[in-house]
């Protein structure tokens, strides 16, 4: 019997500790912690809700987009305010953007060093492995000489014994199972993915400015004006065939890079698609809509809950369901800390009861963790891209369901095997294929409303702060590429009164709540076989299987009623 | 290290890369750190003799915008930097090893290579209650930032909370978090604010770092003068239309799709310094002001309480309308930094030697965009 800890949790942002128990060769209980706090739901009281945007994208330089998308929904639910379809439009481009390059690198950086040994590829023979890339791609780079290159490459690395970032990791260690060829290949996409990712974003350079932290959004729109005619607008022909022509080297590079290297690594590992099942419960907001926020009906991807892993029904969902917990959390609640809250009543006061750094282990029995416990109904949820599928999936989405049915006839596996670790891998990998068909779609519609003359991106009758009511509230959300994502916001005298998010990560690695159920994380360790405690390459497996976000998931703000009025510094 | 007796440039020429791509890396880097053109050779050469020094980039409280950002980097990309100029061995975010394996990394590059490395710091550090608010391992950012940056040769604070605290110490600043020179203080660094920093400034620092042995010449809060010498007003592409007085009135309207000046909705660029303008972002495709958005000036200090609300107009900007002289509000403004730089040097210097410090506390550090509005 031992306690296994693993802090730092790397390949993931933020900062994340994992304790885990493990007796007879597997993992029997395990905990979640954040250990990284800033509070800046508590720094946004008191300030003007048009810019809360461009504060709440910092929760995450990682996920940068996503905290901005829910924060302009929130305060324009709170206002009133209905964007014009450009800046729908605009949106879901970027979102949809986002969400391929954070599973592309989530793929090929965070988590390919877990299933691929670097330096078996030293022991691969380059024309083998260009048979096997030919065997399982149309992509063009695939010569012998091509992988002898890298193969080179890894060895003069190797050689220097200066290994870089390659120098801790778990290297020979018996879980791996891929042949030689295999691992060749993965180094050369790992490298390949690095280029990608670097030219594909330049989308967001294009609507947003920058990458990360994009600063075009606003309350009612977008900034990026349109104009087919003006060589300085940022959105004009010029830059719509830029925008299309990266749009559709990525479509490539997702179904001949990625799609192929997920079902050849999948195949090798097929004993992961029974491990790391976790809840069973799946939640969605719902994203993409395409007739304004209130039709849920015509989103992109559905809204709903799959409860006991029951994929014949579809639960409704309703934000007024969701409520968080800090029974195990180093926060109190004026109530008590036994019962949940609703965000609109979230109070958080941050007190911290965790043991003295420097520490060995936590004490799980009392709190543990910056992050808190939400649950649906009281129910813990797990939020991501396979519940995304799944939900889409038991909603009887034609292009989901081909997709899906797609990649399970291929890995020979049933619809059940998704609930695991191979799932969300493949789940992630069964979406960005989706949403890379679904940019260039809608950067050709943007090109049809520029044609036509509409060039409205931003709707300003509400802009003025004059026009607001006293007092008012707002819910906004956005799938991000980690998950259901949640802000809360009441506006009281044109300033922030109190500000909430519920974050994916929260939601995945939360710790217990009152009940005693365990987070997504705890829940899909449980069972989880460990040949070399001093090396659980296992547990970080399932854990990057739902692509943790720590700085996301911690949050706070003060004690309700509680006026920051100080901080408007002129 | 590259095997014995082999340089850079060699190692390069093994892997493919050509003594001419090489070349125009070395050329846009001196580009980017505003040295004369024939400084190209002497970066070349110093280049292509260098061993490898070894890097390690510290994550506190931080979003990793940073890291994300350094990821995008396009001359050189990540990978030359991570294989063929520095040996990375530490950053969280994207190294193999975790938990122990990831600890031993760290301190072995502590131990081995004391006062040889360098350091990334990235995220801000937070003092209050003794440091709980971020931990890694068990042990707090500030035990961690101490250990590891007094062992380094140079500490490098990339981003706002890594400066000054950034957003995490926006008022009410619920975790005394600060930046890393207030945190540590006393250490060689050099300061690369920006939310995030750009990343052609940050590979031109280890470039010149690696070339001359020494960090860039900075102004008073020690950030590189080739980045933040200059203010954005002056280099923006919309400049002519402030001074014709063509602006934007509301959001989406004909001057905002002609691209006409945002200064009455609020873009901070007349106090803001910072190169955005010419290195852009994303291999120079674009930055907010083009993009349509005013500037936040997010690498000014304390950006995020002296420069919101981030839609007010900025008060007081001299001779602001029509015709005023392109060169009028440049000229306040950089008198006001020069002011300002020879104010704190005096006040620094009287401090440090009553304190025994070599740097100053975060409280008397002078704004000059303070200077610019009396």
């Amino acid at each position: 019997m031992a306690r296994i800890v693993i802090d730092p949790v790397t390949r993931i942002e933020g900062h994340l500790r994992i304790e885990a128990q493990v007796e007879g060769g597997s993992v029997t209980d395990a905990w979640s912690s954040g250990t990284m706090f800033r509070g800046i739901e508590l720094i946004l009281r008191g300030r003007d809700p048009r810019e809360a945007w461009i504060w709440t994208q910092r929760i995450c330089g990682v996920c940068t987009t996503v905290h901005a998308l829910a924060s302009v929904r929130a305060v324009e639910d709170a206002l009133g305010v209905e964007v014009p379809p450009n800046a729908e439009l605009i949106r879901n481009i970027i979102g949809a953007t986002q969400y391929v390059q954070d599973h592309v690198i989530h793929f090929y950086h965070l988590h390919a060093l877990d299933w691929v040994d670097v330096t078996l590829a030293l022991k691969a023979d380059p024309a083998k492995t260009s048979q096997l890339a030919e065997s399982i791609s149309a992509w063009p780079k695939s010569s012998r000489a091509y992988f002898k290159l890298i193969q080179d490459r890894v060895k003069g690395l190797v050689e220097s014994k200066q290994l870089s970032l390659f120098s801790s990791g778990y290297w020979g260690h018996p879980a791996y199972h891929l042949p030689p060829e295999a691992n060749l290949l993965a180094v050369a996409h790992y490298i390949e993915a690095l280029e990608f990712q670097r030219e594909f974003i330049r989308i967001h350079a294009v609507l947003g400015g920058k990458n990360p932290h994009l600063q075009t959004y606003l309350v009612g729109g977008m900034a990026c004006a349109m104009d087919p005619n003006e060589p300085h607008a940022p959105i004009n022909p010029e830059r719509i065939t830029f925008l299309s022509e990266i749009a559709k080297t990525a479509q490539t590079f997702v179904e001949q890079v990625y799609i192929p290297d997920v079902l050849a690594v999948a195949g090798f590992y097929r004993d992961w698609f029974g491990r790391g099942e976790g809840l069973g419960n799946f939640l969605s907001y719902g994203e993409y809509p395409q007739g304004g926020i209130h039709d849920t009906s015509k989103y992109f991807l559905p809204r709903g809950a799959i409860l006991g892993r029951d994929l014949s029904k579809v639960h409704p969902v309703d934000p007024a369901q969701v409520s968080e917990y800090v029974t195990h959390s180093w926060y109190e609640y004026s109530g008590g800390d036994s019962a949940g809250k609703h965000p609109y009543e979230g109070e958080t006061r941050p007190k911290y009861t965790g043991p003295k750094p420097p520490f060995e282990h936590l004490n799980v029995e009392e709190k543990y963790s910056w992050l808190k416990s939400p649950r649906f109904n009281d129910t813990p949820m797990e939020v991501g891209p396979l519940s995304r599928m799944l939900v889409a999936y038991a909603s009887g989405h034609a292009e989901v369901k081909e997709l899906v049915n797609g990649v399970l006839t291929k890995l020979n596996a049933p619809a059940t095997a998704l609930f695991s670790t191979l799932g969300r891998i493949a789940a992630r990998a069964i979406e960005t294929q989706l949403m890379a068909r679904q940019v260039p779609k809608w950067i050709d519609q943007l090109y049809q409303n520029l044609a036509h003359g509409d060039l409205r991106v931003h709707n300003g009758e509400k802009w003025d702060p004059a026009t607001w009511p006293r007092s008012a509230q707002g819910w906004g959300f956005h799938e991000a590429p980690r998950g259901s994502l949640g802000h809360w916001v009441q506006i009281e005298d044109r300033a922030i009164k109190n500000y909430q998010c519920v974050v994916p990560t929260t939601w995945n690695a939360g710790p217990r709540d009152a009940k005693g159920q365990r987070g997504a994380y705890e829940a899909a360790l449980l069972k989880t076989p460990i040949a070399d405690p001093e090396r659980p390459i296992e547990i970080l497996r399932t854990v990057h299987s739902f692509d943790p976000c720590l700085a996301c998931a911690v949050h706070v703000t003060s004690a309700q009623g509680r006026r920051f009025a100080e901080v408007q510094v002129r | 290290m590259l095997p014995q007796g082999q340089s850079l440039s060699s190692a390069l020429k093994a892997r493919g890369v050509s003594r001419r791509r090489f070349m125009e890396f070395c050329g846009a880097m001196v580009a980017t750190l505003a040295l004369p053109s024939r400084y190209v050779a002497k970066v070349a050469d110093a280049l292509g003799k260098t061993k490898k020094p070894v890097l390690v980039w510290l994550q506190f409280q931080d979003c990793a915008g940073n890291s994300e950002s350094i990821l995008r980097a396009s001359h050189p990309t990540v990978l030359e930097v991570v294989l063929d100029l520095l040996s990375w061995e530490y950053h969280e975010i994207i190294m193999a090893g975790a938990g122990k394996q990831a600890e031993a990394a760290l301190q072995r590059v502590v131990k081995e290579e004391k006062g040889k490395y360098l350091v990334v710091v990235e995220g801000a550090i937070p003092l209050a209650d003794g440091g709980v608010y971020c931990t890694v391992a068990g042990r707090t950012a500030i035990d961690l930032a101490r250990e590891v940056c007094r062992n380094a040769a140079a500490s490098i604070a990339v981003g706002a909370c890594a400066w000054d605290g950034g957003l995490v110490a926006a008022k009410p600043n619920p975790t005394g978090a600060v930046g890393l020179e207030e945190a540590v203080p006393g250490l060689t660094l050099i300061n690369m604010p920006g939310c995030p920093q750009n990343p052609a400034n940050t590979v031109a620092v280890l470039v010149h770092y690696l070339t001359f042995g020494e960090l860039p010449a900075t102004d008073q809060y020690h950030r590189p003068l080739f980045a933040y010498g200059r203010i954005i007003h002056d280099q923006c592409e919309r400049r002519a239309h402030y001074d014709a007085g063509r602006y934007v009135e509301e959001w989406g309207d004909e001057g905002h799709r002609k691209g006409w000046c945002l200064y009455k909705m609020g873009c901070k660029g007349p106090q803001a310094t910072f190169n955005c303008p010419n290195v852009r972002w994303n291999d120079q495709t674009s930055w907010p002001v083009k993009a349509g958005h005013g500037c936040l000036a997010c690498a000014s200090h304390r950006f995020w309480d002296t420069k919101s609300p981030f839609y007010e107009r900025l008060p007081q900007v001299p001779g602001f309308g029509v015709d005023v002289s392109a060169g009028e509000i440049g000229l306040v403004l950089t008198g006001a930094v020069a002011g300002a730089t020879i104010v704190h040097g005096i006040a620094s210097a009287v401090r440090d030697r009553a304190r025994g410090e070599t740097k100053p506390a975060e409280d008397q550090k002078a704004n000059p965009s303070e200077f610019a509005k009396s």
